[in-house]
């Protein structure tokens, strides 16, 4: 199974990446060898492991009471740039 | 012998005794890590000033009579777990100056019990990778050879008991990341049941398979801080509310213990000196009482292509929220989508980014189900195969990787090689099952072999039955890093 340069692009694009074209071609032939080494994956039998016993899972709800108040400014102090109490972001288009 | 050299459970004893102050312990170990951190490089972090700012306080709280398990005595703290006020980069430049609001459930745990915190330790960023040569912050060295990696990704934390930094550490462990750096470094290092200890406030790599876990001198310590972190809490809603067990210290043989072993658990390649260590390991424990019982995993070598489709699977959108605007450095932009995209690729290492490259593959209209969908169904493959081995078994032995810590640069440019070192603690985290990596013994070049022993799920009493048992009658946990041992 080959990965072609313009999947990876298309990858790349859909996570938020920029690649260079050397780290373009890297990650052409390393995930190219990675996905080979998955293809074994496939030939697995269609098992239904459904009735295994799985991670405990229950619908957890709690009272929604503030535990930890006044804590906006040092959330706030995280963002490289605020104002006025709020996140600011630049001009979407 | 030093003080730093002692066990936890002989430090509480001294602290209560009066023998020695929380103050004179904390600065017992930054003289340490005064010595030999310009060297080994174990922390991102070291809050000295802080570290004993809290031990004065331990000190003022005990001298008024005030009584906590672990009042006064210091640990460390992986940089993947919050600490409120302290940075907390995740090993990663995206998440550089990061200051957390709020304190992990764990460390508030550990603050509840009356620990000091000491720093926070290297990692491979955001815990992708098994040798710290992934961190942003540069790598740490392995202190019984520092030309050999210390394993990873919780290779600082390691380091920091393994040296001496501190009594105690924390790390995190998705696919090995707590028992292969142990291992690395001749420590104890437990990895509890998924579920068994809060992921609140841990920064998230795979969440079906993050998991906080211990490190120690020896199986006694350990335990101490994982029944302190350990049980349900309200913030992590896959936490268990099964009550944590409860263990005998007296208990120090092994009769009527069932050990299963695995063949497919020990591959044909592997280092000659590992076999001879587990073989004398099984002979130990046989003297102990235990009976060896054979059986078979089947499913176990699909672990790599499982792991390695799943866990960069939940990475990928995991590290979606690091996008410039709440946290970490905004790399320079006109537009929004500038931000995302020059942040996210100048900020994120190589590592990081090939795994979100393979989970958004993975996970990418076309590709689920022959990807994302097929590791699913061969996860339960996994998960059969240890419930039906522990229908005959109480807890399974095997080795913890199949060489003992590589040299630096190994694996430079080959990714997969890297991946399949990781084939021995994949299975157990997987599964979601406990594991421990205990000291068994150094190779010919004097590097640590590690043990894993993997107990049914909830079970971590049976791992601490097994290792306690195991040090009661041999010294090989106490064995020094040279460099760091006391000079005669």
């Amino acid at each position: 199974m080959t990965i072609t340069r313009k999947e990876i692009e298309h990858i790349a694009n859909l996570a938020r990446l920029e690649l260079s074209d050397e780290e373009t071609t890297r990650y052409e032939q390393q995930l190219t060898n990675i996905l080979d080494f998955f293809g074994r994956l496939r030939q697995i039998d269609d098992l239904d492991t459904s009735d295994d016993p799985e991670v405990e899972n229950y619908s957890a709800t709690r009272v929604d009471e503030p535990v930890q108040q006044d804590v906006s400014d040092q959330i706030l102090a995280n963002s490289a740039e605020v104002e006025k109490g709020q996140f600011k972001i630049p001009p979407v288009f | 012998m030093r003080i730093i050299d002692h066990s936890i459970a002989s430090l509480i004893v001294q602290l209560e005794r009066g023998e020695i102050s929380s103050c004179e312990l904390t600065e017992a170990y930054l003289r340490q890590i005064d010595m030999f951190e310009p060297t080994l490089h174990a922390f991102i972090h070291v809050d000295a000033e802080g570290a004993l700012r809290q031990a004065k306080a331990a000190d003022n709280a005990r001298a008024k009579g005030e009584q906590k398990p672990l009042l006064g005595v210091p640990i460390a703290i992986k940089d993947l777990i919050t600490v409120e006020g302290m940075p907390c980069t995740a090993g990663s430049k995206i998440l550089e100056g990061y200051i957390p609001p709020y304190s992990a459930t764990v460390t508030r745990r550990l603050r509840d019990a009356g620990m000091v915190v000491i720093g926070k330790t290297n990692t491979d960023a955001f815990g992708m990778g098994s040798s710290t040569e992934y961190s942003d912050y540069g790598m740490t060295k392995n202190p019984w050879n520092i030309e050999h990696v210390p394993g990873g990704s919780s290779g600082g934390s390691a380091v920091a008991v393994s040296a001496r930094f501190s009594p105690a550490a924390l790390g995190t462990d998705t696919g090995g990341s707590v028992r292969q750096p142990a291992s690395n470094c001749g420590v104890c290092g437990l990895k509890p049941t998924y579920g068994r200890v809060s992921r609140s406030g841990l920064i998230a790599f795979g969440s079906s398979l993050d998991v906080c876990g211990v490190f120690g001198q020896d199986m006694e310590d350990v335990w101490k801080i994982f029944e302190t972190i350990a049980g349900h809490d309200p913030l992590d809603m896959t936490t268990s509310k099964r009550p944590v067990p409860t263990v005998d210290p007296n208990l120090t043989d092994l009769r009527g213990l069932r050990v299963g072993i695995a063949p497919e658990f020990f591959p044909d390649r592997l280092q000659p000196e590992i076999r001879s260590a587990l073989d004398g390991l099984i002979v130990k424990m046989r003297g102990l009482g235990a009976e060896i019982v054979d059986l078979s995993l089947p499913h176990i070598d699909l672990a790599v292509p499982v792991y390695y489709i799943l866990a960069p699977a939940e990475a990928s959108a995991n590290l979606a929220r690091f996008d410039g605007i709440r946290f970490g450095p905004r790399e320079d932009y006109e537009k929004l989508w500038d931000v995302f995209f020059n942040t996210r690729s100048r900020l994120f290492g190589d590592e990081v980014k090939r795994r979100i490259m393979i989970g958004t593959y993975a996970l990418s209209s076309g590709y689920y189900d022959a990807y994302y969908g097929q590791a699913n169904k061969a996860r339960g493959l996994i998960k059969r195969d240890f419930k039906l081995a522990f229908e005959n078994v109480d807890v399974i032995l095997t080795l913890v990787a199949p060489t003992t810590a590589l040299k630096i640069g190994a694996h430079h440019d080959d990714p997969l090689a890297m991946y399949l070192e990781d084939i021995m603690t994949l299975p157990p985290s997987l599964a979601g099952l406990p594991a421990l990596s205990i000291p068994v013994g150094l190779d010919n070049a004097g590097l640590p072999i590690g043990a894993q022993l993997i107990g049914p799920q909830f079970r971590e009493d049976v791992l601490y039955r097994a290792a306690r048992a195991i040090q009661s009658v041999t010294d090989w946990h106490v064995a020094q890093p040279p460099m760091i041992a006391e000079k005669a």
